[in-house]
């Protein structure tokens, strides 16, 4: 097995006891980007000169023990809507194709601190608008689990890169869960964090309010140190949140006697994949048996949560995107009259239709005459189902529930109609609304061996109780890879076969 | 229900600084309306009582004391723009309306 099937823990040690180094582990990633690009398309750059010189740079600290989180010298995929400075970072966009940052998001900052090594950047919905890495200006990404199918989205290519043993890590954005509903479509892992837990300082934003970035891996151990490393107040987001210390990876028992856990009976119903809901009984039946108690209540915003996402993260994202107007970075129009046709020009030509439309629906809702009846009636809807779910809280540790209606879809499923699309976010955009962690894992495949995925969201600053259950559910079975994480081995395995027959 | 006409797609594209083809406004009325449609579903809930939430922590301003804290970031600032000359962003004159550059 090549080094990115390992875990990063599991990577970090070995590259701590000196078996293999970091430019060796950089060296195996980049070997399976190349052989597995082709038919992903998970990553829209890769750094192979940077990659290489900072595991040299990450190598020589090691020796001299300057280094000593458990990440070290571990590879890493970025989302491509974090800046990382000297690296083009486009957001999946025509309008930001050659914007080259000149500063690094400080989430990037914070794992390179510790020696994890920056491979390259991945793909995305086009500014993290979509749910399936189809908007983007740069081609679809595919779902290793079967190419046919979508990896989810926004964070689709991130998704894919750990699921395909590209790499071990990968960071995410979630806004209305896209971090989690692409970890679940493609059989990974993925947190969102409380909001303010991670500075967003260097993301570029898509609904300021909404978003949070947070760790992709192959396992909640690997996503709790890479929240050890990246949790911290920064003076450079306002809406970061002093948090008291702690380690997430510490919170790992396998003790959960006494948790409590809650499910919507009103997530079970219409709409959902007979097999998600058999195995969220299956999750419950095992975490039962470890302990926790689990039972079903009854949430009911379940209507009003899609509608309300939608007024909110629009409004802001057509206030947040009004900055690409082609004067200060990012594509300009080639001919022009005057400055608005410039702005209008620059803007038409570069965004794509999906941006686009929540640009219009965006500048609708908060302009004066339906500001009253869509934004302000959206934020008091956004207030009403915070109130349900911290009720809901204080009864639970835990709720658990669905991340999409169905596994992965295929590939231009959701063409032409946007709304059907917006709709397949039932379940993840409340977290985010009231600004709750959630945690996406997987727990098994359907009749078509696709991955399922369910989540835990927690209460504020409550990621351990998540991360906790989640590792204790971990510890009953085994990670299943995705095909594409095997594909080398298998043709290797395949032509010494074929071989062995032929003599 | 708000009926997306002609009036108010131009009226939003024009605040929204986007300049729609015949097809694409042909579509944008479309999904518009249809969305719309859709987030009439929030008037069946009675928030009367629920003050609107713009952000999930009660958030003050932030303050800090006016300390300079970096130095000057000239050339980084200009690294990426479209066009520049003299240290400075170039862009189409802005105040006169007579629009050459």
């Amino acid at each position: 097995m090549s080094l990115m099937g390992l875990t990063a823990i599991e990577l970090g040690r070995k590259i701590k006891k000196k078996e293999v180094s970091a430019a060796e582990a950089v060296e195996e990633a980049l070997e399976a980007i190349e052989k597995k690009e082709t038919a992903i398309h998970s990553f829209l750059t890769v750094d192979k000169e940077g990659a290489r010189r900072r595991a040299e740079q990450v190598q020589r600290r090691i020796c001299k023990g300057e280094l000593t989180s458990p990440l070290a010298g571990v590879p890493m995929a970025v989302k491509d809507n974090l800046c990382t400075r000297g690296i083009r970072t486009t957001c999946a966009s025509r309008l930001l194709s050659d914007f080259v940052p000149t500063y690094t998001a400080e989430a990037v900052c914070r794992l390179e601190h510790a020696g994890v090594i920056v491979l390259g950047k991945t793909n995305m919905d086009e500014f993290a608008m979509g749910s399936t890495t189809e908007t983007s200006a740069f081609g679809a990404t595919k779902n290793p689990w079967d190419t046919k199918h979508v990896p989810g989205g926004s964070s689709g290519g991130s998704c894919a890169a750990v699921s395909a043993e590209e790499c071990s890590l990968a960071l995410g954005s979630d806004t209305g869960g896209s971090i989690r509903q692409p970890a679940s479509f493609c059989g990974v892992t993925g947190l969102k964090p409380t909001y303010g837990t991670v500075s967003r300082y260097g993301l570029i934003t898509y609904a300021s309010s909404l978003d949070q970035i947070g760790p992709i891996a192959r396992n909640v151990e690997d996503c709790a140190a890479m929240l050890d490393e990246i949790a911290s107040f920064d003076k450079k987001d306002a809406t970061s949140v002093k948090r008291q210390a702690c380690s997430f990876r510490e919170a790992l028992t396998e003790d959960i006697k006494g948790l409590r856990i809650g499910i919507p009976s009103n997530h079970l119903s219409e709409g959902l994949q007979k097999e998600i809901r058999q195995a969220i009984f299956a999750v419950s039946e095992t975490l039962k048996q470890q302990g926790a108690v689990v039972e079903e209540f009854h949430l009911d915003f379940m209507d009003y949560a899609v509608p309300a996402y939608y007024v909110i993260a629009c409004a802001e994202a057509s206030s947040n995107l009004a900055r690409f107007d082609g004067v200060k970075y990012g594509y300009r129009t080639k001919e022009y009259a005057n400055l608005e046709e410039m702005y209008k020009k620059t803007r038409s030509e570069g965004f794509g239709s999906e941006a686009k439309r929540r640009i219009l629906l965006g500048s609708f809702v908060l302009s004066s005459g339906y500001y009253e009846e869509y934004y302000k009636k959206a934020l008091r809807t956004r207030a009403w189902i915070k109130q349900k779910l911290d009720q809901a809280l204080e009864r639970y540790d835990a709720i658990l529930a669905p991340v999409a209606p169905t596994t992965a879809p295929k590939l231009g499923v959701f063409e032409g109609n946007p709304l059907k699309m917006y709709q397949s976010d039932i379940y993840t955009v409340a977290a985010n609304l009231a600004g709750l962690p959630a945690i996406s894992f997987p727990c098994g495949t359907d009749c078509n061996g696709l991955p399922i995925g369910l989540q835990l969201i927690g209460g504020c600053f409550r990621e351990q109780e998540l991360l906790k259950a989640v590792y204790a559910f971990e510890c009953t079975r085994n990670y299943q890879r995705s095909p594409f994480a095997m594909e080398g081995e298998r043709t290797e395995k395949c032509h010494r076969r074929e071989y062995e027959q032929s003599i | 229900m708000k009926q997306i006409d002609d009036e108010i797609l131009s009226y939003i594209q024009r605040l929204s600084m986007l300049e729609l083809s015949e097809e694409e406004a042909r579509q944008a009325r479309l999904d518009l309306q249809q969305m719309i449609a859709y987030l009439d579903k929030l008037n069946e809930l009675d928030t009367t009582d629920v003050e609107p939430m713009s952000h999930v922590f009660l958030l003050g301003n932030v303050f800090r004391d006016d300390v300079v804290t970096n130095q000057d970031g000239r050339t980084d600032t200009l690294a990426n723009a479209p066009k520049q000359r003299e240290g400075g962003f170039y862009v189409p004159r802005t105040i006169d309306g007579e629009g050459t550059q």
